[in-house]
């Protein structure tokens, strides 16, 4: 496989919990506007909870913040969120689908069914990223996305809010990046060649 | 097809595969046993027949075609694990709030109003339906008809009963949908089990009916097709929804679920939602 920083990326997926406010706002507004590629998130909110945090993220961030329409169309340059009390996955073609499957992990939406149907959507053109939380979700879904050639990346316990997510994540695999908050930015830039944006908040 | 010739033999990945055995094993489904899968969303639908493969003893989907095609207490097995039958009573009660304040006074000015359920799993949303329009006192004025593709559901929606632990989910999501009484008043408990008060099933008719196949309803004036249509691709979304639009009444409303829409719908210019993100759309008059 080519170095890293040689690879073609489609898309990156980031499974966050506990801790995932503050972690999302730290990364997304060091972000430029025109990053090159789709991200999709999926954060274990409060199942009443509406579309605030994609509204309160989307206007901090110069890049695009918005929750995950039902059938809709990656694009570049914009963070989908998954809604609360759906699963979110993502089809080969690019296109968002909702699901309101049984909880898995205790969770709805679960990371570990966005990870696999975006290991299978998009295989080695895939960034995988786990960060802070409680729980175990996403450890299994990160080593489908390793399985299938793609990259991924876990978050320091020792920078974690909460480090079992990630610890759980290090259990199963030794991730290409293991990093910060604070270095993924620059990480995620370097990897997709974009400028990266120095966070002036 | 083309692009794997290029490539040579043997080049399809392992999920491409899967997606392959898929397809076929839904084409040899519908022709044997009438039920169609094959326009449904392929990222969930993969999702759980990979899940029923893992629990089975066989180590591919080709392998267990075999057997699933030729033996149907195997096949409802698979149909146990393919379809997703989640549902809550009052499930978005701001949703049931808005029926509640902005569709039932509608609703009153008819004689008689017909309702359908399409896919209503275990019933909870018809029986939410029947106590909504309790306490609006439309009793005795109306039919609620509620189908689903799958009869093991519809049974157990006839019965009408609910594990206990999840009432007090019921109960608030009531609570939240503006509800009048107490909801207590709506069931009765008994062990770990809440069984529901059965005079909520009159004029409440439970049925068997496929929306990929059969035929519509006619003449509703309150049609739900709620996290139904998420399992679908577009092709199939057009289809069931003109189904459902050939069943209402002009003036009649459409409800979907909370994270669905008409916005990629050819239908779409004949609706109007009543107000942005409530997923209430009425049926325009001037639309054929
Ligand atoms: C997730 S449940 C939704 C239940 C309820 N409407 C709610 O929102 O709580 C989806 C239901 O759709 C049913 N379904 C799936 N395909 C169908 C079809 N082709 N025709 C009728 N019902 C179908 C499933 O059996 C399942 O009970």
């Amino acid at each position: 496989m080519a170095a890293p920083e040689n690879r073609i990326f489609k898309a990156v997926v980031i499974g966050v919990s506990t801790g995932g406010v503050m972690a999302l706002k730290q990364i997304l507004t060091a972000l430029p506007a025109d990053f090159p590629i789709p991200i999709l998130v999926v954060t274990h909110i409060t199942p009443t909870a509406d579309d605030g945090l994609a509204q309160l993220l989307n206007s901090q961030c110069s890049i695009r913040v918005k929750e995950a329409d039902e059938e809709e169309l990656l694009a570049p340059a914009t963070v989908y969120l998954a809604p609360a009390n759906y699963h979110l996955l993502v089809e080969r073609r690019g296109i968002l689908v909702l699901s309101v499957d049984p909880p898995v992990n205790f969770a709805r939406p679960s990371v570990d069914v966005l990870f696999e149907s975006a290991a299978e959507a998009f295989g080695h053109s895939l960034i995988g990223i786990i960060l802070t939380g409680a729980g175990h979700d996403g450890s299994r879904g990160l080593l489908q996305i390793r399985q299938a050639g793609g990259l991924v990346i876990v978050q320091d316990p020792a920078d974690a809010e909460m480090d079992s997510m990630p610890r759980k994540a290090l259990e199963l695999l030794v991730p290409d990046y293991l990093v910060s908050l604070a270095e993924l930015p620059a990480l995620l830039c370097r990897l997709t060649h974009t400028t990266h944006q120095v966070n002036v908040i | 097809m083309r692009e794997y010739w290029k490539n040579g033999w043997g080049t399809m990945t392992a999920s491409e595969l899967i997606d392959l055995e898929i397809k076929l094993l839904m084409e040899g489904i519908f022709q044997v046993y009438g039920y169609d899968f094959r326009e449904y969303a392929e990222a969930s639908l993969r999702r759980r027949m990979t899940q029923w493969l893992s629990g089975s003893s066989f180590a591919t989907l080709s392998e267990a075609q075999s057997r699933l095609l030729r033996e149907p207490a195997l096949f409802e097995n698979l149909l146990r694990g393919i379809t997703v039958n989640v549902s809550e009573m009052f499930r978005d009660p701001s949703f049931f709030k808005v029926l509640r304040e902005r569709v039932i006074p509608h609703l009153k000015t008819y004689p008689f109003v017909r309702i359908w359920h399409a896919g209503c799993s275990t019933g909870e949303e018809a029986y939410s339906m029947a106590i909504l329009l309790r306490e609006e006192g439309m009793q005795g004025r109306y039919r609620i008809y509620a189908t689903d593709i799958d009869a093991e559901v519809i049974r157990r929606a006839q019965e009408g009963i609910y594990p206990l632990q999840e009432l007090q989910r019921f109960t608030r999501n009531y609570q939240q949908a503006g509800g009048k009484a107490s909801f207590a008043d709506y069931y009765t408990a008994r062990y770990n089990r809440a069984i529901i008060d059965p005079s909520l099933r009159e004029n409440l008719v439970f049925a068997t009916h496929n929306l990929a196949v059969d035929a519509d309803f006619g003449e509703m004036h309150l049609i739900l097709c709620r996290n139904v249509m998420i399992y679908f691709n577009p092709s199939l979304k057009e289809k069931v929804l003109n189904l459902l639009h050939s069943s209402l009444t002009p003036g009649g409303f459409l409800c979907l679920g909370a994270k669905e829409s008409l916005n990629y719908r050819q239908l779409a210019s004949c609706y109007n939602e009543i107000s942005p993100r409530t997923q209430v759309y009425r049926r325009s008059y001037g639309c054929p």
